[in-house]
C-alpha cells in the first residue's frame, strides 16, 4: 500500500473527525503536525513520525537502568525526557527500606511496566507482573522508538523470525531498547541484524529483506568457520 | 569592507544580477549531525549555516519548568571567522536579541503541550555571514524541528525584503544590506501566520505592504525548497518504494 510523506502542516484530511495521532485540526481541514507517513484507516487518518523520543504510556513495557535509589524509590533512566520512579512496594517481593540496595543497584537493568503516567509526566513503574524482572545476562542496544515496532513486525512476525534464525532471546520495550540473550556471537549477529532493521525502517517487505540478510551473514560467519579449520590443518 | 555602490540596480539587475524578485540560490543538506536528535545545513548565497535541535529533554534549572508544555530554547552565535573582519566570540548584543525572535518565531508553532516539564533548545551556528543569517537560520531551524520528529503547526519559511535606491527587492545581499534603505525580515508558516516581522530603515506605509506582499512570495518560494528536502530525504534514505509492510 503506498504511504505519502507529509511535513508539518500538509493537509491530509478534510474530515475533521478523522484526526488521528500525529495530526491536529485546522480549520475545517485535518493537517500533519510530523514530519512523517501518512496512516489512513477507516475512521482516523494518522502521521507516523520518522523521528522523535519515547513518552511513557502506562502499560508500556519498557526496559530501564537504574540511575539512583532514593528513600523508597528507585529512579530508572527509561530512554525518555521523563524519568520513570519504581517504588519500592512495586518489587516482586516485600523489601525493607534499608534493603533496596541489595536488590536492585545504581546501573542494574529492569524489565518494568509503566504503571501509570499522570499530568506532571511522574512516570510510575512496576516489575509486580509476569515476566517483569532484573536483567542478569546478555546485552541491551537502543533502537529509535519510532522504528521500534518495525523489530516486532506485524503481529510478532519480525521479532519470531529474529529469535528462530539467530537462536537468542530478545525482548523489545516500547521505549526503544532491545535485550538480547544467547552466546556473544549470537549477539553480535542479532545487533547486526536490528541496525539493519533500523536502517531499513520504513520500506516494504523488511521482514522478506531481513530473513535474506541473516541467511547472507550466516554463510559468511561458516565460511569464516572453515577458513579458520583449513588454517588450522595448515 | 566595500565601499557604497553609486547604484544598486542597473537596467533591472541588481549588483549579484538577479531581478528584484529572486532569491539567492538556496543548498539544503538534513541531518548533517549524528549526535542531535535533528539537524540542517543550510546554504544561502554565500550564507552558511547550522543548526541543531535536541529534545524534548530534561529541563535544568528546575524552576524554570513549565508543568504545561515544553519550553523552547534558541541559541543564534556567529562563528568568529564567519564575517570579513574577525567578531569576538561568544554571544553579544546583537546575537541575544536575535536568539530570542527566533525562539518566538517557533514557540507558538510547536505543539509544546505534548512535553510538560521539558526543552526543546535549538541552536543556530553561523559559519559564513552574509546578510540575512536570521532568516537563514531559521529556514535550518524549521528543518532541524521537522527532522527530529516534533510536531509543529508547520514548517516556518523566512527571507527579509528589503529597499534599496527607492525600489522594493526581495532577500537583500550584504552591499544590499549594509548601504540600502531598508530592511524589513519575516518569517510565516505556511499558511501565511507571520511569526517575525522586523523592519530595519524607512519605509512608506505603502512600500511596507507592498514589501510584505513580496516576502510572502519569497517565503513560499522557500518553503517548496524546504518541503522538498524533506521528501527528497526520506526517498533518499529509505529507498521508499511502496510504504510500509505492517
Amino acid at each position: 500500500m503506498e504511504r505519502k510523506i507529509v511535513v508539518p502542516g500538509d493537509v491530509v484530511s478534510d474530515n475533521i473527525k478523522m484526526s488521528g495521532s500525529g495530526t491536529y485540526i485546522r480549520g475545517d481541514e485535518v493537517c500533519a503536525s510530523v514530519y512523517g507517513l501518512v496512516n489512513a484507516g477507516a475512521r482516523y487518518v494518522s502521521v507516523i513520525p520518522l523521528s522523535g523520543k519515547y513518552i511513557p504510556h502506562a502499560n508500556d513495557r519498557v526496559i530501564g537502568i537504574i540511575i539512583e535509589t532514593t528513600h523508597s524509590n528507585w529512579i530508572v533512566d527509561i530512554n525518555s525526557p521523563y524519568d520513570g520512579l519504581l517504588h519500592v512496594s512495586q518489587y516482586p517481593r516485600r523489601i525493607e527500606l534499608e534493603d533496596m540496595k541489595k536488590y536492585l543497584k545504581v546501573g542494574d537493568c529492569v524489565l518494568v511496566l509503566v504503571k501509570d503516567v499522570d499530568a506532571a509526566m511522574k512516570v510510575e513503574l512496576t516489575m509486580r507482573d509476569k515476566e517483569l524482572r532484573r536483567l542478569t545476562d546478555g546485552r541491551i542496544t537502543t533502537i529509535g522508538p519510532t522504528k521500534m515496532p518495525r523489530v516486532i513486525g506485524r503481529s510478532g512476525s519480525m521479532i519470531r523470525l529474529l529469535k528462530s534464525i539467530i537462536g537468542c532471546g530478545m525482548f523489545v520495550g516500547q521505549n526503544g531498547r532491545v535485550w538480547i540473550s544467547g552466546s556473544e556471537d549470537r549477539i553480535d549477529l542479532a545487533i547486526q541484524a536490528i541496525r539493519y532493521i533500523e536502517a531499513n525502517a520504513h520500506t516494504p517487505g523488511l521482514t522478506d529483506r531481513v530473513q535474506a540478510f541473516l541467511k547472507a551473514k550466516e554463510k559468511t560467519m561458516q565460511s569464516r568457520i572453515h577458513e579458520s579449520r583449513d588454517n588450522e590443518e595448515w | 569592507m566595500s565601499e557604497k555602490p553609486e547604484h544598486f540596480i542597473i537596467d533591472g539587475k541588481r549588483l549579484d544580477g538577479r531581478r528584484r524578485d529572486e532569491l539567492r540560490p538556496i543548498k539544503i543538506e538534513l541531518s548533517p549531525l549524528d549526535r542531535a536528535d535533528g539537524s540542517c545545513y543550510l546554504e544561502w548565497g554565500r550564507n552558511k549555516v547550522v543548526a541543531a535541535v535536541y529534545g524534548p529533554r530534561e529541563l535544568h534549572p528546575r524552576h524554570r519548568q513549565n508543568m504545561t508544555g515544553a519550553v523552547v530554547q534558541c541559541r543564534y552565535n556567529m562563528a568568529s571567522f564567519s564575517v570579513d573582519e574577525r567578531i569576538r566570540p561568544g554571544p553579544s548584543r546583537r546575537s541575544v536579541e536575535i536568539s530570542k525572535v527566533i525562539r518566538q518565531a517557533f514557540e507558538h508553532v510547536v505543539f509544546t503541550k505534548f512535553f510538560p516539564k521539558t526543552a526543546i533548545d535549538i541552536y543556530i551556528e553561523v559559519l559564513r555571514a552574509d546578510a540575512g543569517t536570521r532568516t537563514a537560520g531559521i529556514n535550518a531551524a524549521s528543518l532541524a524541528l521537522a527532522d527530529a520528529g516534533i510536531p509543529m503547526r508547520g514548517l516556518v519559511s523566512a527571507c527579509a525584503v528589503g529597499k534599496v535606491d527607492g525600489e522594493i527587492v526581495l532577500d537583500l545581499m550584504k552591499e544590499e544590506d549594509n548601504f540600502g534603505d531598508a530592511d524589513v525580515p519575516v518569517a510565516m508558516t505556511s499558511d501565511n501566520r507571520i511569526t517575525l516581522l522586523q523592519m530595519d530603515g524607512r519605509m512608506t506605509t505603502e512600500e511596507f505592504y507592498k514589501a510584505l506582499e513580496l516576502a510572502k512570495t519569497g517565503c513560499t518560494t522557500v518553503y517548496e525548497l524546504q518541503r522538498q528536502a524533506l521528501v527528497e530525504k526520506y526517498d533518499n534514505e529509505y529507498q521508499a518504494e511502496g510504504g510500509l509492510d505492517e
